[in-house]
């Protein structure tokens, strides 16, 4: 991957009247990565990505994308990106094709709709009327519209809200799909689980500030190096065994099932050492990883779901 | 941009037509009415007085006429204020289409739609309006599409300001319709009293009442070069005052 930044975000702030939506936002989206912006509803996410998109203009701040300015150069931006607007629709009655069509003859160059509706599995559903269409392929046709001028850059909003679990996944291949044509993917979500298996990077946003950026896996290290190791034993004296290995910080028992709390990533290894010295015989064996979700209540003091 | 435009012209053409009451509503009500009108008045007046068929003549083609256009109106109020509501003007405002490009296809369908709709009632109502239905047609068009487009630009600024889909309509009502009792089209101008006049001369609809007449008539467009530049006032004042106050969302 190579480490051109593709969006490139200096201290933007935004009001609406006396509410800040957003303020002193900065952040660099890469060439060729899936971007995600997670926060709770509300938090500025989207008026952070309608600001990037020259949809909006901040108060003060500086925005470069494809090293364009996204409010001056709005019409020559427009050809270059694609973008899924949150809770957007099309006209009731408008039919599939003739909503592809109508992207299609706006921009210089465009994609084949056709091939477009083949690969994101609405073929069939070319001749219905938007009105008719489920929450996945109303998002999948919303995810052909802002494919269909081949843009460098792809703005995603909320994609999946509202859709079940097996419709989210289809469209998160989708979006991988996306990266793999070598576009970049700016996202926004609220479901930590989406940003976990999707993201290549994500940046924390709460009240309208950044909190932090970097990959899931690096977010969870950085801020959650606690592991928890769950297991079974008739062992008598296991708790003692355990509380000797260096990095464990407590360990408890209840009838005969042991906790072990510990930091690192190394826990896990050193409590399998411990048990094949000790000959130790476990019943059952988990372990628990802190994810996104953990991250986001250590940084923020409150759940992203409140 | 002009592919990008007819095509969006073309495509909301189709859609309305989709609409439950679309086409019924707009075309096929209009001229129905007109019909069963003239069968009605048309065999009465026939058999009482003799200035009657003047009034028929005259007054029916353009009350017909301008209520096509002030449905047309209304119609395009409602149309604009769903699409706000609905995000559909913002997911089309995040493409290269330009606003104003938006907003001229919904116009191009609305004259579209008034001018197939005055067409049939013309052909429908020949029988029972022999007046002016052989000479003046064309002439009266251009008149009635030229009001409409006029008209059309307070439309723009109702549907800028109205802020949901909800209001539109009845808000659109509420101001067109009164401009109508006082537009000359019933009573004419210089037969209100003195106060009334003063508010029927600011009034939009009256000059556009005023031309519609009197090119139905027969007067050439000369003699009513002064509707036309109030007209053109009109569309000029409420198209800058709805770009000033237009929301997308």
């Amino acid at each position: 991957m190579t480490s051109r930044s593709v969006i490139h975000v200096s201290g933007i702030r935004k009001t609406y009247g006396r509410t800040v939506a957003i303020d002193d936002v900065s952040l660099d989206v890469d060439e060729g990565e899936i971007f995600g912006l997670i926060g709770p509803n509300g938090a500025g996410k989207t008026t952070t990505m309608e600001c990037v998109e020259g949809l909006r203009t901040p108060d003060r701040g500086v925005i470069s994308v494809l090293a364009l300015d996204p409010f001056r150069d709005v019409y020559t931006l427009q050809n270059r990106i694609g973008v899924q607007l949150q809770e957007a629709q099309l006209q009731k009655r408008i039919k599939v094709w003739e909503a592809v069509d109508l992207w299609a003859s706006l921009y210089p160059r465009s994609l084949n709709g056709d091939r477009l509706l083949e690969q994101l599995g609405l073929s069939d559903k070319r001749n219905a009327w938007f009105m008719t269409l489920s929450g996945g392929q109303k998002q999948r046709l919303f995810i052909a519209l802002a494919l269909i001028n081949d843009p460098e850059l792809v703005f995603l909003d909320e994609l999946t809200t509202g859709l079940d679990p097996q419709a989210r996944r289809t469209i998160w291949d989708l979006v991988r799909g996306i990266r793999e044509r070598g576009k970049t993917v700016f996202l926004t979500t609220h479901l930590m689980e989406e940003a976990e298996r999707l993201c290549d990077r994500v940046a924390i946003i709460d009240h309208g500030r950044i909190i932090d950026i970097g990959a899931p896996a690096a977010l969870v290290a950085r801020h959650c190096p606690e592991r928890t190791v769950m297991l079974v034993t008739d062992e008598a004296t296991a708790g003692e065994r355990f509380r000797a290995i260096p990095r464990v910080t407590a360990v408890t028992c209840q009838d005969r099932r042991f906790t072990i709390l510990g930091r690192g990533d190394e826990l896990v290894t050193d409590v399998i050492h411990c048990l094949s010295e000790n000959r130790i015989r476990v019943t059952d064996f988990r372990t628990e990883l802190p994810n996104l979700e953990d991250v986001f209540l250590k940084l923020t003091g409150h759940s992203i779901r409140d | 941009m002009l592919r990008g435009l007819l095509k969006l012209t073309w495509l909301e053409i189709k859609i309305f037509m989709r609409e439950p009451l679309g086409a019924i509503g707009t075309i096929a009500i209009p001229v129905l009415v007109f019909v069963v009108l003239g069968r009605f008045l048309g065999r009465r007046l026939v058999a009482t007085s003799s200035s009657a068929p003047a009034l028929i003549g005259i007054d029916v083609p353009v009350f017909a006429s301008v209520m096509i256009a002030l449905s047309a109106v209304l119609s395009l109020v409602t149309i604009i204020s769903i699409y706000r509501e609905g995000g559909i003007l913002k997911r089309l405002r995040a493409t290269p289409l330009r606003p104003y490009t938006i907003l001229a296809a919904h116009v191009l369908v609305k004259l579209a739609l008034t001018a197939v709709t005055l067409m049939l009632m013309m052909l429908a109502g020949k029988r029972y309006y022999p007046v002016g239905a052989d000479v003046r047609l064309f002439p009266f068009t251009v008149a009635l599409l030229f009001s409409t487009f006029s008209i059309l630009s307070i439309g723009f600024l109702i549907a800028s300001i109205v802020p949901t889909a909800r209001f539109a309509q009845p808000i659109g009502t509420v101001i067109l319709y009164p401009m109508l009792a006082l537009s000359g089209l019933f009573v004419p101008v210089t037969a209100l009293p003195p106060a009334l006049q003063m508010v029927a001369r600011v009034l939009p609809l009256t000059y556009a009442v005023s031309l519609l007449k009197g090119i139905w008539t027969g007067d050439p467009w000369s003699a009513h070069l002064s509707d036309v530049a109030a007209l053109v006032i009109v569309f000029a004042v409420f198209t800058a005052l709805s770009t000033k106050l237009f929301r997308w969302e």
